[in-house]
């Protein structure tokens, strides 16, 4: 009797403080796992916002580093991170290849030039398809591959300074 | 062919799709309700107004029509794209056991706990005397002889 008044409200105790350990280190409920780290890019073939006739595929993001950021100008927090991406194309030597998702090439091209562009390639994404094998479910989204293709991160949401220097720059260096 | 609108167990949604087969279209509606959608947390596919769950929907119906997938190629075609989150059903692996072995856990437990109270109380219906108490007691007997 003694033993269970004291076990039972211990084990408790510790259930609650294992569960709030783990489950509050969850950052930002909303964003998922990705389903592609440290696997290869998925095949694909879309067109070129620039230039319509010129069909991209995997082989693009071969033999550099490469960031493939998911955009729409219909996107209030792809405008917020734009500065961001424009700064890392400046800054670093990664490839930067856009994907212009569910939006209007038109818009798309004139966002680019008021905006300046940093992207090495953009692909036009008009229907989601695309998305849907990178699983992507918003904009912006954006992953990180290794010079094989191979996708080491996936950030959901803005790219901010902080996001880049402590989330996205450790893999940066790794590779 | 008949031009088919599909209302939503939720009739938030209507999409018009086309289905030549009857068990087409009941194997969709029975699949859309089967997904999570990945932008808003707790509704399935069938229920939600967000693009992405279009979208989805869109490709079940792509996967079930155009690529004659069965729904457990359907069902790995998402979770391989969207991972465990989409599948309401998840799998059991190294992020999961925890939670899968907690009816089993309980179950030893209250196993466990039902047969140590039925035990104790075996015990306490008679009174268990030590050593010394027994010394006690034959003393006070000797001592009253």
């Amino acid at each position: 009797m003694r033993l269970s008044r004291f076990v039972i409200p211990l084990a408790l105790f510790v259930t609650i403080v294992v569960f709030s350990f783990f489950g509050l280190e969850i950052q930002d409920r909303d964003k998922l796992p990705s389903a592609l780290i440290d696997k290869p890019f998925p095949e694909f073939a879309a067109a070129s916002l620039f230039d319509p006739t010129i069909e991209v595929k995997n082989d693009a993001l071969l033999g550099r580093a490469t960031l493939v950021n998911v955009w729409a100008t219909w996107c209030p927090t792809c405008k917020a991170e734009h500065d961001e991406l424009v700064r890392i194309s400046e800054d670093t030597q990664l490839q930067l290849i856009g994907i212009n998702y569910k939006d209007d090439p038109v818009k798309a091209r004139q966002w680019l030039s008021d905006q300046g562009n940093p992207f090495d390639l953009v692909l036009q994404d008009p229907e989601g398809d695309l998305g849907i094998e990178l699983g992507v479910y918003g904009a912006p989204e954006t992953f990180l591959l290794d010079e094989s293709g191979r996708v080491l991160y996936k950030r959901v949401g803005a790219i901010t300074r902080e996001v880049w220097s402590h989330q996205m720059l450790p893999f940066v260096d790794d590779i | 062919m008949c031009l088919i609108s599909l209302y939503s167990q939720a009739a938030s949604t209507v999409d018009i799709f086309e289905f030549s087969e009857a068990s087409d279209k009941s194997r969709y509606q029975s699949l859309i309700q089967e997904f999570r959608c990945p932008k808003c947390l707790n509704i399935n596919i069938a229920g939600s107004d967000a693009p992405i769950a279009l979208d989805l929907r869109r490709t079940v119906y792509r996967l079930i029509v155009n690529e004659k997938m069965t729904d457990d190629e359907i069902r790995n075609f998402l979770q391989e794209r969207y991972g465990d989150f989409v599948l309401y059903d998840p799998p059991l692996n190294e992020r999961t056991w925890l939670i899968w072995s907690m009816p089993l856990l309980f179950l030893v437990l209250g196993i466990w706990w039902v047969f140590s109270t039925k035990i104790r109380s075996a015990s306490e219906s008679r009174i268990e005397l030590s050593q010394s108490d027994r010394d006690q007691l034959k003393q006070i007997l000797d001592d009253n002889r």
